[in-house]
């Protein structure tokens, strides 16, 4: 039988990782993006594990609310990496280091 | 009737949509050349919102009254003293801006819009009574400031810094949002009178992940240690105007933000949290004073002092009850006077081409060339230190009285301890200023505009400014008394 433990432990691992995602990775913006999405994504299966679990809508409508929200973060993120490309010429996460300190 | 009811309560961020929207159409048919036509109708909509919002930090409405859609909004005393500073802060930005992007021919229409809407999610924010506004609230400004910080598409530090902002931006995001979803999950409801009231009987494991998740990302939003890393880059990427927004607006916002839940919705759990708050100023006015020694960007420099700010911000919040609230409040409110003096001195420093001018050591005998922008620099600058005829000092007492009353002697005294390092590299800059030998870099004109909003928030922060400090102690009193009501 797959309880409520299931489902938070699964997502708590894709939240793990997609933070790793952003400190491990040294390569590619893009990866960061995705990262972002993986950790946006663990909160949905919370929210709807945790909504049907409470028999409560709450956690649905949220989880609607944070998959719009994601996917203008997304539009922001790509439009922001592609001023960045157009000054740079690259999009390697080592080479974003204009200002230090 | 329900939903009229609730419609006239929410009519300022009605006002602020709708004109923001209209606005918007105006940018898409006038281009660029309406940008300055934009920006004034946006500062009209900013003080009318602004007028809209003030009754009700005078009156003492509360619960049911002030409360609109089922509890998702509430327009209570201390959402409208949240807002005022708000709007107030916005309102500057835009003031500013023009003289400053009219140079690179990089003002656009669109820089008004994205500043309206990001203050109608802070305003969202502050009066958010639930998690989804909380979150709706929070999205709507991050996703607006993210725009801004890059705005300055020809300049790689602006790109580079709009980046920084985004991917750290939406890191705290997701923190603060999986603590959501722990809380919505361990404690049955979004609304933070239902978490309330659902903590009162103890905090389950999973909750305290909630609360601690909760308040890591919001620590990253108001820029305390130690999730301060992207605010030196950021502040010093982006435009200074945008700077000058980041450094007031959305910091209001988010520490009210910040309020409001830890002392709302997980207000009877007070014990869980405070340790973490207290750990947290301590590091930020550590950080802040230590990390800005050796700076020479001066926007950098700003950006650790605005760390070291947010550090003694978070001593009131964590005395947990009403005189520490008041106090953070009278703070926030000198500090966004600081804020705006600092930084529209900083825009004021051009050199014979209007280049903006942001190294320290450029600035080297100023008072020789420029004596009232020294002299209204070295008031920032000591006002920010806390020395005491300034009124930067009223707001370092107030919190530092609120923590003794409270019994947080220790962490009182560190304070005050590390108040006096950071003194050192204020001074630094008035010595600069004062002492070293003339560059007779600055020598670019400035606009009127620049002027008399600089001669302003420098009375403020002036000795003048104890003038009043009854009347800012009457409203900041009224709105935690707002936050404490249902306790």
């Amino acid at each position: 039988m797959i309880g409520i433990e299931h489902y938070v432990i699964v997502s708590a691992i894709l939240f793990v990782l997609g933070v790793l995602g952003i400190f491990l990775n040294r390569k590619n913006v893009i990866i960061l993006l995705m990262a972002i999405e993986l950790i946006l994504l663990s909160v949905n299966l919370n929210l709807v594990a945790f909504s049907v679990f409470l028999h409560d809508l709450v956690g649905q409508i949220f989880a609607m609310f944070v998959l719009t929200v994601a996917a203008g973060e997304a539009a922001i993120g790509l439009a922001i990496l592609v001023i960045y490309f157009r000054g740079r010429g690259t999009i390697a996460v080592d080479d974003v280091n204009r200002m230090k300190g | 009737m329900e939903l009229l009811r609730s419609l006239q309560i929410t009519l300022a961020e009605e006002v602020l949509s709708i004109s923001g929207l209209v606005l918007l159409l105006v940018a898409a048919w006038g281009g660029d050349k309406a940008s300055r036509l934009i920006s004034i109708l946006s500062v009209a909509v900013l003080t009318v919102c602004a007028l809209i919002a003030a009754p009700a930090l005078c009156g003492s409405a509360m619960g049911p009254d002030v409360t609109a859609f089922s509890g998702q909004y509430r327009a209570d005393a201390f959402a409208a003293f949240a807002k005022l500073l708000i709007y107030a802060g916005a309102g500057v930005t835009l003031i500013v801006a023009p003289a400053f992007f009219d140079r690179v021919r990089a003002m656009r229409a669109e820089f008004p819009l994205l500043v309206l809407f990001a203050a109608l999610g802070m305003g969202i924010m502050v009066s958010a009574g639930d998690l989804l506004a909380l979150y709706i609230g929070l999205e709507l400004n991050s996703l607006a400031s993210y725009v801004l910080a890059s705005m300055l598409r020809s300049d790689e530090r602006s790109a580079e810094s709009g980046l920084k902002y985004f991917v750290l931006g939406s890191l705290a995001s997701g923190i603060l949002l999986y603590g959501v979803s722990l809380t919505y999950g361990f404690t049955g409801t979004t609304s933070f009178e239902g978490i309330r009231l659902a903590l009162s009987h103890g905090l389950t494991t999973g909750a305290t992940f909630g609360v601690v998740f909760v308040l890591a990302g919001l620590a990253f939003k108001i820029s305390a240690a130690p999730f301060h890393m992207w605010t030196p880059d950021v502040y010093e990427g982006a435009p200074t105007p945008v700077t000058t927004f980041f450094a007031t607006a959305p910091k209001v916002a988010a520490l009210s933000l910040l309020m409001r839940v830890s002392l709302e919705a997980f207000g009877t759990q007070a014990h869980a949290w405070q340790q973490i708050v207290i750990f947290a100023a301590l590091l930020s006015i550590v950080i802040g004073a230590l990390g800005a020694i050796g700076q020479n960007n001066i926007k950098r420099l700003m950006a650790y002092s605005s760390i070291n700010n947010v550090g003694f911000m978070l001593i009131g919040l964590a005395c947990a009850n009403q005189p520490g609230a008041a106090a953070m409040l009278i703070y926030l409110a000198i500090y966004v006077a600081m804020s705006v003096a600092g930084f529209v001195a900083v825009l004021m420093l051009k050199d014979a081409d209007g280049e903006p001018v942001e190294a320290i050591s450029d600035l080297a005998g100023l008072s020789k060339t420029r004596p009232g922008l020294a002299a209204a620099l070295a008031a920032v600058m000591f006002s920010l230190a806390g020395i005491p005829p300034l009124f930067g000092f009223w707001g370092k007492f107030v919190v530092f009285q609120a923590a003794v009353q409270a019994n947080l002697l220790a962490l009182a005294a560190i304070g005050i301890a590390a108040s006096v390092i950071g003194a050192f590299y204020y001074l630094k800059v008035v010595k600069v200023l004062y002492f070293d030998d003339a560059t007779d870099k600055v020598t670019g004109k400035s606009d009127v505009a620049h002027t008399v909003l600089l001669v302003i928030a420098t009375l403020f922060i002036s000795p003048l400014g104890y003038l009043l400090t009854n009347w800012l102690h009457v409203l900041a009193g009224n709105a935690a008394a707002a936050l404490f009501h249902v306790a």
